[in-house]
Protein backbone atom coordinates (compact mmCIF):
# COMPACT_ATOMS: atom_id res chain seq x y z
CA UNK A 1 0.00 0.00 0.00
CA UNK A 2 0.95 3.26 -1.01
CA UNK A 3 0.36 6.50 1.24
CA UNK A 4 0.97 9.90 -0.42
CA UNK A 5 1.65 12.60 1.67
CA UNK A 6 -0.09 15.94 0.41
CA UNK A 7 1.21 18.73 -0.43
CA UNK A 8 5.27 17.46 -1.14
CA UNK A 9 7.38 19.47 -3.51
CA UNK A 10 8.80 17.34 -6.19
CA UNK A 11 12.49 17.26 -4.20
CA UNK A 12 10.69 15.84 -0.96
CA UNK A 13 9.58 13.02 -3.36
CA UNK A 14 13.20 12.12 -4.41
CA UNK A 15 13.97 12.36 -0.49
CA UNK A 16 10.92 9.87 -0.08
CA UNK A 17 12.39 7.16 -2.48
CA UNK A 18 15.88 7.22 -0.18
CA UNK A 19 14.20 6.70 2.76
CA UNK A 20 14.32 3.02 3.12
CA UNK A 21 18.59 3.39 1.96
CA UNK A 22 18.81 5.02 5.40
CA UNK A 23 18.80 2.55 7.70
CA UNK A 24 21.71 -0.07 6.06
CA UNK A 25 23.65 2.83 5.28
CA UNK A 26 23.91 4.25 8.58
CA UNK A 27 24.33 0.50 9.82
CA UNK A 28 27.22 0.58 7.51
CA UNK A 29 29.14 4.07 8.88
CA UNK A 30 28.33 2.70 12.33
CA UNK A 31 29.58 -0.41 11.29
CA UNK A 32 32.88 0.65 9.76
CA UNK A 33 33.27 3.35 12.57
CA UNK A 34 33.39 0.68 15.91
CA UNK A 35 36.30 -1.23 13.81
CA UNK A 36 38.18 1.35 12.80
CA UNK A 37 38.37 2.92 16.48
CA UNK A 38 38.79 -0.28 17.90
CA UNK A 39 35.65 -0.12 19.82
CA UNK A 40 35.18 -3.74 18.68
CA UNK A 41 38.18 -6.15 17.75
CA UNK A 42 38.84 -6.62 14.00
CA UNK A 43 39.34 -10.54 15.06
CA UNK A 44 35.81 -10.32 16.04
CA UNK A 45 33.70 -8.16 13.35
CA UNK A 46 36.01 -7.25 9.73
CA UNK A 47 35.12 -4.28 8.05
CA UNK A 48 32.21 -3.99 6.18
CA UNK A 49 33.58 -3.32 3.10
CA UNK A 50 35.62 -6.23 3.11
CA UNK A 51 32.88 -8.32 4.34
CA UNK A 52 30.64 -7.75 1.23
CA UNK A 53 33.96 -7.91 -0.62
CA UNK A 54 33.79 -11.33 0.26
CA UNK A 55 29.77 -12.07 -0.34
CA UNK A 56 30.40 -10.89 -3.50
CA UNK A 57 33.13 -12.59 -4.50
CA UNK A 58 32.42 -15.80 -2.65
CA UNK A 59 28.96 -15.76 -4.75
CA UNK A 60 30.52 -14.91 -7.81
CA UNK A 61 31.59 -18.43 -8.17
CA UNK A 62 33.35 -18.83 -4.92
CA UNK A 63 33.20 -21.17 -2.93
CA UNK A 64 30.23 -19.48 -1.01
CA UNK A 65 28.17 -19.59 -4.27
CA UNK A 66 28.32 -23.50 -3.59
CA UNK A 67 27.35 -24.16 -0.25
CA UNK A 68 24.76 -21.15 -0.91
CA UNK A 69 23.23 -23.54 -3.70
CA UNK A 70 22.88 -26.83 -1.46
CA UNK A 71 21.28 -24.35 1.04
CA UNK A 72 18.55 -23.14 -1.67
CA UNK A 73 18.05 -26.55 -2.82
CA UNK A 74 17.41 -28.28 0.33
CA UNK A 75 15.09 -25.14 1.32
CA UNK A 76 13.31 -25.76 -1.83
CA UNK A 77 13.13 -29.08 -1.75
CA UNK A 78 11.46 -29.26 2.22
CA UNK A 79 8.87 -26.18 0.65
CA UNK A 80 7.35 -27.68 -2.29
CA UNK A 81 7.37 -30.89 -0.22
CA UNK A 82 5.17 -28.86 2.32
CA UNK A 83 3.40 -27.40 -0.13
CA UNK A 84 2.23 -30.03 -2.32
CA UNK A 85 1.22 -32.24 0.49
CA UNK A 86 0.34 -29.35 3.35
CA UNK A 87 -1.83 -27.01 1.11
CA UNK A 88 -4.56 -30.21 -0.19
CA UNK A 89 -4.57 -31.46 3.07
CA UNK A 90 -5.05 -28.23 4.72
CA UNK A 91 -8.02 -27.48 2.48
CA UNK A 92 -9.87 -30.93 2.54
CA UNK A 93 -9.55 -30.37 7.02
CA UNK A 94 -10.68 -27.30 6.66
CA UNK A 95 -14.04 -27.77 4.67
CA UNK A 96 -14.78 -31.03 7.19
CA UNK A 97 -14.32 -28.56 10.58
CA UNK A 98 -15.32 -31.91 12.51
CA UNK A 99 -11.97 -33.47 11.54
CA UNK A 100 -9.97 -30.47 11.54
CA UNK A 101 -10.94 -30.42 15.27
CA UNK A 102 -10.02 -33.96 15.87
CA UNK A 103 -6.44 -33.24 14.93
CA UNK A 104 -6.42 -29.55 15.49
CA UNK A 105 -4.54 -30.51 19.19
CA UNK A 106 -2.03 -32.73 17.15
CA UNK A 107 -1.01 -29.30 14.49
CA UNK A 108 -1.29 -27.07 17.30
CA UNK A 109 1.39 -28.82 19.74
CA UNK A 110 3.92 -29.65 16.74
CA UNK A 111 3.54 -26.24 15.61
CA UNK A 112 4.22 -24.85 18.54
CA UNK A 113 7.33 -27.38 19.42
CA UNK A 114 10.50 -26.13 17.86
CA UNK A 115 11.56 -28.18 15.14
CA UNK A 116 15.09 -28.17 15.90
CA UNK A 117 14.31 -30.37 19.04
CA UNK A 118 13.33 -32.97 17.02
CA UNK A 119 16.48 -33.09 15.16
CA UNK A 120 17.68 -35.89 17.49
CA UNK A 121 14.38 -37.82 16.75
CA UNK A 122 15.17 -37.48 13.08
CA UNK A 123 18.61 -38.19 13.21
CA UNK A 124 17.37 -41.70 14.30
CA UNK A 125 15.21 -41.99 11.64
CA UNK A 126 17.30 -40.91 8.60
CA UNK A 127 20.38 -40.85 10.30
CA UNK A 128 23.37 -38.60 9.25
CA UNK A 129 22.18 -37.47 5.51
CA UNK A 130 20.64 -35.20 3.24
CA UNK A 131 17.47 -36.27 3.68
CA UNK A 132 17.43 -35.76 7.49
CA UNK A 133 17.62 -32.30 6.46
CA UNK A 134 15.46 -31.67 3.92
CA UNK A 135 12.97 -34.21 6.02
CA UNK A 136 12.90 -31.77 9.08
CA UNK A 137 12.37 -28.88 7.27
CA UNK A 138 9.45 -29.91 5.45
CA UNK A 139 7.82 -31.79 8.63
CA UNK A 140 8.34 -28.04 10.57
CA UNK A 141 6.93 -26.01 6.98
CA UNK A 142 4.15 -28.40 6.41
CA UNK A 143 1.97 -27.80 9.81
CA UNK A 144 2.35 -23.76 9.24
CA UNK A 145 0.80 -25.07 5.94
CA UNK A 146 -2.22 -27.03 6.81
CA UNK A 147 -2.83 -24.46 9.57
CA UNK A 148 -3.30 -21.88 7.16
CA UNK A 149 -5.00 -23.30 4.30
CA UNK A 150 -7.15 -25.08 7.12
CA UNK A 151 -8.34 -21.84 8.94
CA UNK A 152 -8.39 -20.31 5.11
CA UNK A 153 -11.48 -22.55 4.08
CA UNK A 154 -13.21 -22.53 7.87
CA UNK A 155 -13.39 -18.63 7.96
CA UNK A 156 -14.02 -18.51 4.34
CA UNK A 157 -16.86 -15.37 4.09
CA UNK A 158 -20.22 -17.05 4.76
CA UNK A 159 -22.28 -14.95 2.81
CA UNK A 160 -20.32 -15.92 -0.42
CA UNK A 161 -20.81 -19.75 0.47
CA UNK A 162 -24.60 -18.26 0.99
CA UNK A 163 -24.35 -16.63 -2.16
CA UNK A 164 -23.34 -19.86 -4.12
CA UNK A 165 -25.51 -22.22 -2.07
CA UNK A 166 -28.86 -19.93 -2.87
CA UNK A 167 -27.74 -19.83 -6.88
CA UNK A 168 -28.19 -23.62 -6.84
CA UNK A 169 -24.37 -25.11 -6.32
CA UNK A 170 -24.07 -28.32 -5.02
CA UNK A 171 -21.04 -28.78 -2.03
CA UNK A 172 -18.35 -29.54 -4.40
CA UNK A 173 -19.38 -26.70 -6.68
CA UNK A 174 -19.20 -24.86 -3.32
CA UNK A 175 -15.80 -26.39 -2.75
CA UNK A 176 -13.94 -25.59 -5.61
CA UNK A 177 -15.55 -22.14 -6.38
CA UNK A 178 -15.65 -20.51 -3.20
CA UNK A 179 -14.08 -22.41 -0.48
CA UNK A 180 -11.05 -23.13 -2.38
CA UNK A 181 -10.32 -19.64 -3.78
CA UNK A 182 -11.38 -18.11 -0.36
CA UNK A 183 -8.36 -20.13 1.00
CA UNK A 184 -5.96 -18.80 -1.25
CA UNK A 185 -4.67 -15.96 0.76
CA UNK A 186 -4.36 -17.03 4.14
CA UNK A 187 -2.66 -20.46 2.32
CA UNK A 188 -0.28 -17.91 0.42
CA UNK A 189 0.34 -16.51 3.86
CA UNK A 190 0.91 -20.03 5.59
CA UNK A 191 3.44 -20.44 2.43
CA UNK A 192 5.31 -17.52 3.08
CA UNK A 193 5.93 -18.65 6.65
CA UNK A 194 6.65 -21.75 5.81
CA UNK A 195 9.62 -21.00 3.41
CA UNK A 196 11.11 -18.62 6.04
CA UNK A 197 11.05 -21.55 8.66
CA UNK A 198 12.45 -23.90 6.12
CA UNK A 199 15.10 -22.24 5.41
CA UNK A 200 15.78 -21.61 8.99
CA UNK A 201 15.48 -25.11 10.10
CA UNK A 202 17.63 -26.34 6.59
CA UNK A 203 20.32 -23.83 8.17
CA UNK A 204 19.87 -24.74 11.74
CA UNK A 205 20.59 -28.76 10.20
CA UNK A 206 23.58 -28.00 8.57
CA UNK A 207 25.23 -26.43 11.38
CA UNK A 208 24.52 -29.48 13.96
CA UNK A 209 23.76 -32.72 11.76
CA UNK A 210 27.47 -33.34 10.46
CA UNK A 211 26.73 -31.52 7.36
CA UNK A 212 30.13 -30.78 4.78
CA UNK A 213 27.44 -28.15 2.83
CA UNK A 214 25.31 -25.27 2.83
CA UNK A 215 25.53 -22.34 4.33
CA UNK A 216 25.13 -23.42 7.86
CA UNK A 217 27.97 -25.39 7.51
CA UNK A 218 30.20 -22.74 6.18
CA UNK A 219 28.76 -20.24 9.05
CA UNK A 220 29.95 -22.77 11.92
CA UNK A 221 33.24 -23.87 10.03
CA UNK A 222 34.21 -20.54 9.28
CA UNK A 223 33.37 -19.84 12.90
CA UNK A 224 35.90 -22.52 14.08
CA UNK A 225 38.69 -21.07 12.47
CA UNK A 226 37.90 -17.77 13.38
CA UNK A 227 37.58 -16.94 9.62
CA UNK A 228 35.55 -14.06 10.38
CA UNK A 229 35.17 -12.43 7.28
CA UNK A 230 34.19 -15.98 5.93
CA UNK A 231 31.71 -15.73 8.38
CA UNK A 232 29.76 -12.81 8.21
CA UNK A 233 29.84 -12.80 4.12
CA UNK A 234 28.00 -16.44 4.76
CA UNK A 235 25.13 -15.02 7.67
CA UNK A 236 24.51 -12.14 5.24
CA UNK A 237 24.18 -14.39 2.34
CA UNK A 238 21.73 -16.16 4.20
CA UNK A 239 19.76 -13.49 5.31
CA UNK A 240 20.19 -12.22 1.76
CA UNK A 241 18.29 -15.29 0.73
CA UNK A 242 15.48 -15.19 3.45
CA UNK A 243 14.46 -12.09 2.27
CA UNK A 244 15.05 -12.45 -1.60
CA UNK A 245 12.46 -15.77 -0.97
CA UNK A 246 10.03 -13.50 1.01
CA UNK A 247 9.74 -11.11 -1.43
CA UNK A 248 9.78 -13.67 -4.07
CA UNK A 249 6.58 -14.99 -2.14
CA UNK A 250 5.04 -11.73 -1.73
CA UNK A 251 5.45 -11.05 -5.54
CA UNK A 252 4.13 -14.46 -6.80
CA UNK A 253 0.95 -13.87 -4.07
CA UNK A 254 -0.24 -10.57 -5.45
CA UNK A 255 -0.02 -11.89 -8.80
CA UNK A 256 -2.35 -14.82 -7.81
CA UNK A 257 -4.21 -13.32 -5.33
CA UNK A 258 -4.88 -10.21 -6.90
CA UNK A 259 -8.11 -9.87 -4.85
CA UNK A 260 -6.20 -9.41 -1.66
CA UNK A 261 -7.10 -6.50 0.77
CA UNK A 262 -9.10 -4.84 -2.10
CA UNK B 1 -24.38 -33.68 19.80
CA UNK B 2 -25.80 -30.50 21.47
CA UNK B 3 -29.06 -30.89 23.57
CA UNK B 4 -31.84 -28.17 23.71
CA UNK B 5 -32.33 -27.71 27.25
CA UNK B 6 -35.69 -26.14 27.00
CA UNK B 7 -37.53 -27.72 23.74
CA UNK B 8 -40.17 -25.69 22.80
CA UNK B 9 -43.50 -27.48 24.00
CA UNK B 10 -45.60 -28.45 21.32
CA UNK B 11 -49.18 -28.81 21.70
CA UNK B 12 -50.36 -32.50 20.78
CA UNK B 13 -53.31 -31.05 18.63
CA UNK B 14 -54.45 -32.40 14.94
CA UNK B 15 -52.92 -30.29 12.36
CA UNK B 16 -54.92 -28.39 10.41
CA UNK B 17 -55.36 -29.16 7.21
CA UNK B 18 -53.45 -27.47 4.08
CA UNK B 19 -55.61 -24.04 3.65
CA UNK B 20 -54.44 -22.60 0.04
CA UNK B 21 -54.05 -18.89 -0.57
CA UNK B 22 -56.35 -16.64 -2.72
CA UNK B 23 -55.87 -16.85 -6.62
CA UNK B 24 -52.68 -15.24 -7.94
CA UNK B 25 -50.60 -16.82 -4.94
CA UNK B 26 -47.46 -17.34 -5.65
CA UNK B 27 -45.70 -18.63 -1.98
CA UNK B 28 -47.50 -19.97 0.52
CA UNK B 29 -46.32 -20.24 3.70
CA UNK B 30 -48.18 -22.32 6.32
CA UNK B 31 -47.63 -23.23 10.24
CA UNK B 32 -43.91 -21.33 9.87
CA UNK B 33 -42.13 -22.07 13.33
CA UNK B 34 -38.58 -20.87 13.92
CA UNK B 35 -36.58 -20.52 17.27
CA UNK B 36 -33.92 -18.82 18.44
CA UNK B 37 -32.17 -19.26 21.89
CA UNK B 38 -34.70 -20.88 22.65
CA UNK B 39 -37.57 -18.07 21.74
CA UNK B 40 -40.37 -18.11 19.56
CA UNK B 41 -39.14 -15.80 16.82
CA UNK B 42 -42.10 -17.05 14.51
CA UNK B 43 -44.92 -19.21 15.83
CA UNK B 44 -47.51 -20.72 13.11
CA UNK B 45 -46.67 -17.89 11.08
CA UNK B 46 -48.74 -18.47 7.84
CA UNK B 47 -48.49 -15.80 5.03
CA UNK B 48 -49.21 -15.63 0.94
CA UNK B 49 -47.44 -13.92 -1.35
CA UNK B 50 -48.98 -12.40 -4.30
CA UNK B 51 -47.39 -13.51 -8.09
CA UNK B 52 -46.03 -10.86 -9.98
CA UNK B 53 -45.72 -8.33 -7.87
CA UNK B 54 -43.51 -6.42 -5.66
CA UNK B 55 -43.64 -6.98 -1.90
CA UNK B 56 -41.94 -4.71 0.89
CA UNK B 57 -40.87 -6.52 4.22
CA UNK B 58 -41.27 -3.56 6.77
CA UNK B 59 -41.22 -4.22 10.67
CA UNK B 60 -39.66 -3.05 14.08
CA UNK B 61 -36.07 -4.31 14.45
CA UNK B 62 -35.03 -7.72 15.32
CA UNK B 63 -38.48 -8.76 14.33
CA UNK B 64 -36.81 -11.18 11.51
CA UNK B 65 -37.14 -9.29 8.18
CA UNK B 66 -34.24 -10.67 6.49
CA UNK B 67 -34.69 -14.08 8.69
CA UNK B 68 -38.01 -14.31 6.88
CA UNK B 69 -36.69 -13.99 3.36
CA UNK B 70 -33.82 -15.84 4.21
CA UNK B 71 -36.16 -19.15 5.19
CA UNK B 72 -37.96 -18.32 2.12
CA UNK B 73 -34.96 -18.42 0.21
CA UNK B 74 -33.58 -22.35 2.24
CA UNK B 75 -30.76 -20.18 4.04
CA UNK B 76 -32.01 -20.46 7.39
CA UNK B 77 -33.22 -23.72 8.28
CA UNK B 78 -37.05 -23.31 9.46
CA UNK B 79 -37.63 -25.34 12.84
CA UNK B 80 -41.43 -26.93 11.29
CA UNK B 81 -43.79 -24.82 8.67
CA UNK B 82 -44.02 -25.39 4.75
CA UNK B 83 -43.39 -22.75 2.06
CA UNK B 84 -44.70 -23.49 -1.13
CA UNK B 85 -43.90 -21.97 -4.45
CA UNK B 86 -47.00 -22.59 -6.69
CA UNK B 87 -47.47 -25.97 -5.37
CA UNK B 88 -43.71 -26.66 -5.76
CA UNK B 89 -40.88 -26.77 -3.11
CA UNK B 90 -37.86 -24.56 -2.95
CA UNK B 91 -35.76 -27.51 -4.54
CA UNK B 92 -37.82 -27.20 -7.77
CA UNK B 93 -37.79 -23.42 -7.94
CA UNK B 94 -35.23 -20.80 -9.26
CA UNK B 95 -34.99 -17.99 -7.45
CA UNK B 96 -32.36 -14.89 -7.19
CA UNK B 97 -31.05 -13.52 -4.58
CA UNK B 98 -29.47 -9.74 -3.99
CA UNK B 99 -27.41 -9.17 -0.67
CA UNK B 100 -26.95 -5.92 1.30
CA UNK B 101 -23.31 -6.42 1.53
CA UNK B 102 -22.64 -6.97 -2.38
CA UNK B 103 -18.46 -6.76 -1.40
CA UNK B 104 -18.62 -9.77 0.25
CA UNK B 105 -21.47 -11.39 -2.30
CA UNK B 106 -19.68 -11.18 -5.43
CA UNK B 107 -16.59 -13.34 -6.46
CA UNK B 108 -13.71 -11.42 -6.79
CA UNK B 109 -11.69 -13.96 -8.41
CA UNK B 110 -14.37 -14.02 -11.28
CA UNK B 111 -14.18 -10.80 -13.47
CA UNK B 112 -17.78 -9.57 -13.16
CA UNK B 113 -18.81 -11.05 -15.83
CA UNK B 114 -18.44 -14.28 -15.17
CA UNK B 115 -19.35 -13.48 -11.85
CA UNK B 116 -23.11 -12.80 -13.52
CA UNK B 117 -22.67 -15.82 -15.53
CA UNK B 118 -21.65 -17.57 -13.04
CA UNK B 119 -25.70 -19.17 -12.35
CA UNK B 120 -25.99 -19.94 -16.00
CA UNK B 121 -22.53 -21.90 -15.79
CA UNK B 122 -23.82 -23.78 -12.72
CA UNK B 123 -27.52 -24.69 -14.62
CA UNK B 124 -25.28 -26.52 -16.88
CA UNK B 125 -25.94 -23.65 -20.27
CA UNK B 126 -24.13 -23.76 -22.78
CA UNK B 127 -21.40 -21.30 -23.70
CA UNK B 128 -24.10 -19.99 -26.58
CA UNK B 129 -26.52 -19.91 -23.94
CA UNK B 130 -24.64 -18.27 -21.71
CA UNK B 131 -23.21 -15.28 -23.97
CA UNK B 132 -27.09 -14.69 -25.23
CA UNK B 133 -28.43 -14.10 -22.02
CA UNK B 134 -25.77 -12.63 -21.28
CA UNK B 135 -26.24 -10.00 -24.49
CA UNK B 136 -29.70 -9.70 -22.83
CA UNK B 137 -29.11 -8.63 -19.96
CA UNK B 138 -26.50 -6.29 -20.83
CA UNK B 139 -29.14 -4.55 -23.12
CA UNK B 140 -31.68 -4.80 -20.62
CA UNK B 141 -30.01 -2.92 -17.67
CA UNK B 142 -28.27 -0.61 -20.20
CA UNK B 143 -24.60 -0.90 -18.42
CA UNK B 144 -22.03 1.54 -18.68
CA UNK B 145 -19.18 0.01 -16.95
CA UNK B 146 -16.68 -2.40 -18.31
CA UNK B 147 -17.93 -6.04 -17.30
CA UNK B 148 -14.41 -7.50 -17.99
CA UNK B 149 -13.18 -5.64 -15.28
CA UNK B 150 -13.04 -7.31 -11.48
CA UNK B 151 -15.95 -6.55 -9.08
CA UNK B 152 -13.42 -4.55 -6.75
CA UNK B 153 -12.48 -2.29 -9.99
CA UNK B 154 -15.78 -1.13 -9.80
CA UNK B 155 -18.04 1.14 -7.72
CA UNK B 156 -20.46 0.30 -5.17
CA UNK B 157 -23.27 1.03 -7.18
CA UNK B 158 -21.59 -0.88 -10.23
CA UNK B 159 -20.76 -3.58 -8.01
CA UNK B 160 -24.58 -3.98 -6.76
CA UNK B 161 -26.02 -3.78 -10.12
CA UNK B 162 -23.56 -6.83 -11.15
CA UNK B 163 -25.25 -8.92 -8.33
CA UNK B 164 -28.78 -7.89 -9.48
CA UNK B 165 -28.00 -8.79 -12.71
CA UNK B 166 -26.42 -11.99 -11.26
CA UNK B 167 -29.55 -12.99 -9.90
CA UNK B 168 -32.02 -11.92 -12.75
CA UNK B 169 -29.67 -14.19 -14.75
CA UNK B 170 -31.07 -17.27 -14.35
CA UNK B 171 -34.66 -15.57 -15.05
CA UNK B 172 -35.73 -16.26 -11.16
CA UNK B 173 -38.88 -17.08 -10.62
CA UNK B 174 -38.72 -15.01 -7.16
CA UNK B 175 -36.18 -11.99 -6.82
CA UNK B 176 -35.33 -11.69 -3.09
CA UNK B 177 -33.33 -8.17 -2.14
CA UNK B 178 -32.44 -8.19 1.57
CA UNK B 179 -31.71 -4.03 1.97
CA UNK B 180 -30.42 -4.00 -1.18
CA UNK B 181 -29.68 -0.16 -1.24
CA UNK B 182 -28.39 0.48 2.26
CA UNK B 183 -24.52 0.24 1.35
CA UNK B 184 -25.13 2.11 -1.52
CA UNK B 185 -25.35 6.29 -1.57
CA UNK B 186 -28.14 8.18 -2.38
CA UNK B 187 -27.06 8.76 -6.32
CA UNK B 188 -26.76 4.94 -6.57
CA UNK B 189 -29.83 4.11 -4.86
CA UNK B 190 -32.30 6.06 -6.62
CA UNK B 191 -30.45 4.29 -9.74
CA UNK B 192 -30.80 0.94 -8.89
CA UNK B 193 -34.21 1.71 -7.85
CA UNK B 194 -35.33 2.75 -11.47
CA UNK B 195 -33.56 -0.09 -12.77
CA UNK B 196 -35.10 -2.75 -10.42
CA UNK B 197 -38.75 -1.11 -11.31
CA UNK B 198 -37.80 -1.68 -15.13
CA UNK B 199 -37.17 -4.92 -14.64
CA UNK B 200 -39.84 -5.71 -12.87
CA UNK B 201 -42.37 -3.88 -15.60
CA UNK B 202 -39.87 -5.94 -18.49
CA UNK B 203 -40.78 -9.31 -16.15
CA UNK B 204 -42.92 -9.08 -13.92
CA UNK B 205 -41.17 -11.17 -11.48
CA UNK B 206 -42.44 -11.96 -8.11
CA UNK B 207 -39.90 -10.09 -5.40
CA UNK B 208 -39.56 -9.76 -2.08
CA UNK B 209 -37.85 -6.87 -0.83
CA UNK B 210 -36.52 -6.09 2.70
CA UNK B 211 -35.92 -2.43 4.03
CA UNK B 212 -35.27 0.12 6.32
CA UNK B 213 -36.20 3.23 4.36
CA UNK B 214 -40.04 3.39 4.63
CA UNK B 215 -40.12 5.67 1.47
CA UNK B 216 -38.28 3.24 -0.37
CA UNK B 217 -40.52 0.20 1.03
CA UNK B 218 -43.80 1.83 -0.53
CA UNK B 219 -42.38 3.10 -3.58
CA UNK B 220 -41.59 0.33 -4.97
CA UNK B 221 -44.47 -2.05 -3.65
CA UNK B 222 -47.46 -3.35 -4.66
CA UNK B 223 -47.84 -4.43 -1.00
CA UNK B 224 -46.88 -3.19 1.96
CA UNK B 225 -45.39 -6.29 4.19
CA UNK B 226 -45.88 -4.73 8.25
CA UNK B 227 -44.82 -6.86 11.04
CA UNK B 228 -45.11 -6.67 14.33
CA UNK B 229 -42.52 -7.37 17.37
CA UNK B 230 -41.04 -10.75 17.69
CA UNK B 231 -42.53 -13.39 18.43
CA UNK B 232 -43.39 -12.16 14.63
CA UNK B 233 -46.90 -11.68 13.11
CA UNK B 234 -48.58 -10.27 10.55
CA UNK B 235 -49.39 -6.39 11.82
CA UNK B 236 -51.13 -5.71 8.51
CA UNK B 237 -50.47 -5.83 4.52
CA UNK B 238 -51.18 -2.46 2.91
CA UNK B 239 -51.79 -2.27 -0.56
CA UNK B 240 -50.59 0.42 -2.84
CA UNK B 241 -51.87 0.28 -6.48
CA UNK B 242 -50.19 3.23 -8.26
CA UNK B 243 -49.13 3.04 -11.96
CA UNK B 244 -45.75 2.37 -12.66
CA UNK B 245 -43.63 3.42 -13.84
CA UNK B 246 -43.28 5.30 -10.78
CA UNK B 247 -41.82 8.89 -10.66
CA UNK B 248 -40.27 11.27 -8.44
CA UNK B 249 -43.63 12.87 -8.86
CA UNK B 250 -45.41 9.78 -7.15
CA UNK B 251 -43.57 10.34 -3.44
CA UNK B 252 -45.47 13.94 -3.65
CA UNK B 253 -49.12 11.96 -4.85
CA UNK B 254 -51.46 11.47 -2.46
CA UNK B 255 -52.02 8.14 -2.60
CA UNK B 256 -48.17 7.46 -1.96
CA UNK B 257 -48.34 10.03 1.20
CA UNK B 258 -51.69 8.05 2.19
CA UNK B 259 -49.84 4.58 2.15
CA UNK B 260 -46.81 5.46 3.79
CA UNK B 261 -48.92 7.77 6.76
CA UNK B 262 -50.60 4.51 7.35
CA UNK B 263 -47.53 2.16 7.44
CA UNK B 264 -45.87 4.66 9.43
CA UNK B 265 -49.05 4.28 11.82
CA UNK B 266 -49.15 0.88 11.89
CA UNK B 267 -45.32 0.71 12.74
CA UNK B 268 -45.40 2.70 15.75
CA UNK B 269 -48.41 0.93 16.80
CA UNK B 270 -46.40 -2.19 16.36
CA UNK B 271 -43.24 -0.82 18.01
CA UNK B 272 -45.07 0.48 21.13
CA UNK B 273 -47.09 -2.83 21.94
Amino acid sequence: MKIEAPGLRPADHGWRKALPFVGPVVLFVVWDLVVRTGLVKAILLPLPGDTLLALVKGLAGGPLLKDFLFTVWRTVQAFLIAAIVGMPLGILLGSNERSYRSVEFLIDFFRSTPSSALIPLFLMIFGVSDVNKVAIAAFGAILIVVFNSAYGVINARKQRVMAARVMGASNWQIFRDVLFWESLQPSFVGLRSAVSMALVIVIVAEMFIGSDSGLGHRIIDSQQVMNVRDMYASILAAGALGYALNVLFLIIERRIVHWSGR
Amino acid sequence: MTEVLNPPVVPDVPVPPFKPGPAGTHITIRGLTKYFAGWPLYENFDLDIPKGRIVSVFGPNGCGKSTLINMIAGLVPIDSGEILFDGKSLKDTRIGYVFQNYREALFPWMRTIDNIAYPLKLAGQSKAEVDRRMAELVASFDVKFDLKRYPYELSGGQQQTASIMRALAPKPEVLFLDEPFSALDFEMTLFIREKLQEVFMQTGTTMLLVSHDLEEAVYLADQVLLLTKRPTRVAEILPYLDARPRTVDTLSEAGFIATKKRSLEIFQREVRR
